[in-house]
């Protein structure tokens, strides 16, 4: 059993509860925009929708989860109890504020911006004060996970730091890094306007303020799933980790090059000049290194613990992995569809390729199909793998779970792949409203509904995982061992500082950020371009 | 035991500090050298650059140079008026009753003080967001909209007076019609047509949402409604910014406009 069990159930609890409403809203509106509904009211609501369901599943969520996952790899991987609980129950309170202030302004239509903020639109400041809650409260997460780290090892001197938590504080130090784009950007420039202090925002340098946190945030959300493929997946299937230094680098690249990225998201921004656009195009395609490392690290443990059960050849080993096992099938989903996501990001961040797809549907498939399919998938099976140690009970049914794994990937692919088609036709994002009687729209009502069909799928699948893991506390006592991480094939014999320390790669984040980054945000700042702030939902 | 403290990390005998760094090192110069001087170059027949600086300031995104092209003149006069949230937040109660002073000339046709209506087929101001006000006071007074009976009323107006009745019609209150049966808001208003280019009217002028300098729709003259889309449907009014309402107006079918005109002159 897990020490802390309340506080990271806590955590995982709120996490999937707020998953849950937000997958409801998701769905509801993928169904809207479909022509099968064929109501119109004004877009209002299908607008605080998009704005809650972007922003529990972009902020809340994931933050959560790896707040959770976070002390829980610190407790077992450090083999000492937590330091600082109740600073972690103060970051959670603050967190859980900040949470419902938000979803409260959202809901009563005063924030209707969307999770990235879109300035010169302008919400209540309520809104913004809640996302900043939830920064603060996750960033006591990150100084904890440090400080634990740091406590082990002055009481382990020279030993080598487990991988699971190497990993873990490299998550929290990414994010500590990248939230710090779009928490400028509302303390300096939106939070000011929104308390009515002042009437225009430069709303290029927000934008520009936002990409710093807007493309890191995914590799952050990405980084429990990763850490579940090294630490968990070649255990859990029986194998071992065909190399540990392999998972270090990884983490490390990721560290290094997933922050200086974020003008990808700027291409048709006529403010940033093409030459930081081709910059951060580069470092964008980098990032595919980390993820091709991992692939092939992980199917080289898979076909150890293939061979390891008997299986023969050069492919019949395949026959012999261990299929009935959920941990199996989850990875298999999240690498299918990691690989289908992947080949589509590369378009997004070509910057040729992306004008063709930027600002349609392809743009929104592709990152629910990175989300929903290769990471979330991930965050299930984290949960189904802690679950008994944290509540003390058999987790039940594992038919049941197999099912929940098959409908999410079945839903996840029905629903992103003819999405991705639409955004090929043309079918612009951000819109609540198609009309489909017009010609030029006909020939996507089709793949419209069934992405919608699919997005039901996914609701369902996603309520039968709250319902697994909700039984999961009334199951059979059980005691579930003591929990264990992979071990590798090859025990590093003396582990290298390089790669059990962050100050080195700390340095070269920061100092790549600042390349990429100073000159277009001193430029910026410097010309104090401004436009009038649009308040929404303020009037009547 | 203490092997890994005793190895210095940021040293030259590193050899993972020395790798790193002279990788990311030359990740960043390549793709800054790649980004900053050899595209814009190759680029040079788009792009009119006379040496390193200027490839590098083009691609860094300062402007060397501004335009050479001679900007399009208008034919007519254009509106100068600068709208800004915070002008109209908060009015002074002085400044208000000043407004109302100066609205009792403007109520014979327009209403709104004592809680009077408009004279047919004038529109209503009592209510009206004071931006809007302001707006058409300033582009009557500089001819950007042309009307001959308001243009002889606004003339002795200063830039304080137009504040003035902007702050007093947007807290007047009219008096409200006999009830009329709601109209079921028309798809035009509601979602627009997007594929005309046509956003929904309710999302600038109310039902939806208001956006600075937008009049309020709701019990305006169905005349006056369909006399202003039309005008801006043929270019006889022009003092919306950016063309806005004269793309809009075009893109209209006329049973639209007539939809429109009637479901807002139809709400209280």
């Amino acid at each position: 059993m897990i020490n802390n069990s309340r506080l990271i159930l806590a955590h995982f609890w709120l996490a999937f509860i707020s998953f849950a409403i937000a997958i409801v809203l998701g769905a509801w509106q993928m169904l809207i925009r479909t022509p099968l509904h064929s109501s119109f009211g004004t877009s209002d609501w299908y607008f605080r929708s998009v704005t809650a369901h972007g922003s529990i599943m972009a902020y809340v969520f994931p933050t959560l989860v790896s707040m959770g996952f976070g002390y829980a790899i610190s407790e077992l991987s450090l083999k000492r109890p937590l330091a600082g609980v109740q600073a972690a129950w103060v970051g959670f309170f603050v967190l859980l504020a900040g949470s419902v202030i938000a979803s409260l302004t959202i809901s009563a239509g005063e924030a209707s911006v969307l999770f990235t903020f879109y300035p010169p639109l302008i919400g209540n400041p309520l809104f913004y004060v809640g996302l900043v809650l939830i920064v603060l409260g996750s960033w006591i997460w990150v100084a904890l996970m440090s400080i634990n780290l740091r406590y082990w090892k002055r009481e382990n001197p020279g030993k080598p730091v487990p991988l699971a938590m190497y990993a873990n504080v490299a998550s929290s130090y990414l994010w500590g890094w990248t939230a710090l784009g779009a928490t400028l950007e509302l303390i300096l420039q939106i939070l000011p306007v929104a308390a009515g202090l002042r009437t225009t925002i430069d709303a290029g340098l927000a934008r520009l303020f936002f990409s710093w946190t807007l493309h890191a945030i995914v590799y952050f959300w990405l980084m429990p799933a990763y850490i579940a493929y090294y630490t968990i997946v070649p255990r859990a299937i029986g194998g071992r980790l065909y190399s540990d230094t392999m998972g270090r680098v990884s983490f490390i690249l990721f560290l290094v090059v997933a922050m200086p990225i974020g003008i990808h998201h700027l291409y048709t921004d006529p403010e940033v000049g093409a030459g930081f656009k081709f910059m951060h195009s580069t470092l964008t395609a980098l990032v595919a290194l980390p993820t091709l490392l991992t692939v092939f690290t992980i199917c080289a443990s898979v076909e150890t613990a293939a061979r390891l059960r008997g299986g023969k050849g050069w492919f019949g080993w395949v026959k012999a992995l261990p299929w009935q096992n959920p941990m199996m099938l989850a990875v298999t989903f999240s690498f299918l569809l990691l690989g289908f996501g992947g080949a589509g990001g590369i378009i997004n961040m070509s910057y040729q390729l992306d004008t063709s797809i930027h600002n349609t549907q392809w743009v929104t498939a592709h990152f629910h199909l990175i989300y929903g399919g290769a990471i979330v998938i991930m965050y299930f099976a984290i949960a189904y793998d802690l679950w008994p140690h944290l509540t003390g009970r058999e987790l039940g049914n594992v038919a049941l779970i197999r099912a929940q794994l098959w409908t999410w990937f079945i839903g996840i692919v029905v629903t992103t792949f003819p999405w991705h088609y639409v955004g090929l036709l043309g079918m612009p994002r951000r819109m609540a409203y198609y009309d489909y009687s017009n010609p030029t729209l006909s020939p996507q009502a089709l793949s419209v509904v069934v992405s919608a069909v699919g997005g039901i799928v996914v609701v369902i699948s996603a309520l039968l995982f709250l319902a697994i893991l909700w039984k999961g506390h009334r199951g059979r006592r059980v005691d579930p061992g003591v929990y264990r991480f992979s071990t590798p094939i090859y025990e590093p014999a003396r582990p290298l500082v390089a790669l059990h320390s962050y100050g080195l790669w700390l340095t070269l984040m920061i100092g790549l950020t600042a390349v990429n980054y100073g000159f277009p945000i001193i430029q910026m700042a410097s010309q104090g371009h401004s436009v009038s702030a649009v308040y929404v939902g303020a009037n009547r | 035991m203490n092997e890994a403290r005793e190895e210095a990390l940021f040293s030259l005998a590193n050899r993972w500090f020395v790798g790193s760094v002279t990788f990311t090192a030359a990740l960043a110069i390549v793709s800054a050298l790649v980004g900053l001087i050899i595209l814009p170059r190759l680029q040079s027949d788009v792009v009119d650059l006379k040496g390193l600086w200027d490839s590098i300031c083009s691609a860094a995104g300062v402007a060397a140079r501004p335009s050479s092209e001679t900007p399009v003149e208008a034919t007519f006069v254009t509106s100068t008026v600068q709208l800004n949230p915070g002008r109209f937040a908060h009015p002074s109660a002085e400044s208000i009753a000043r407004g109302k002073a100066i609205a009792r000339t403007c109520a014979a046709c327009h209403g709104g003080v004592d809680g009077t209506r408009a004279k047919f087929p004038s529109p209503n101001l009592a209510g009206q967001p004071a931006g809007a006000i302001f707006k058409q006071l300033r582009d009557y007074q500089t001819g950007a909209r042309v009307s001959v009976v308001m243009r002889q009323y606004v003339q002795a107006l200063s830039e304080q007076d137009a504040l003035d009745l902007s702050a007093y019609y947007a807290q007047a209150r009219r008096e409200a019609e006999p009830v009329r049966l709601g109209m079921r808001e028309p798809p035009i208003v509601a979602i627009g047509s997007p594929t005309r280019n046509v956003p929904a009217c309710g999302s600038c002028h109310g039902s939806g949402d208001l956006k600075i300098g937008t009049p309020w729709l709701d019990g305006q003259p169905v005349v006056y409604l369909r006399a202003q889309l039309a005008a801006y449907a043929s270019g006889r009014r022009t003092n919306d910014i950016d063309k806005q309402m004269r793309n809009i107006a075009r893109n209209m079918s006329s049973a639209e406009i007539d939809e429109a005109a009637r479901y807002y002159a139809s709400r209280p």
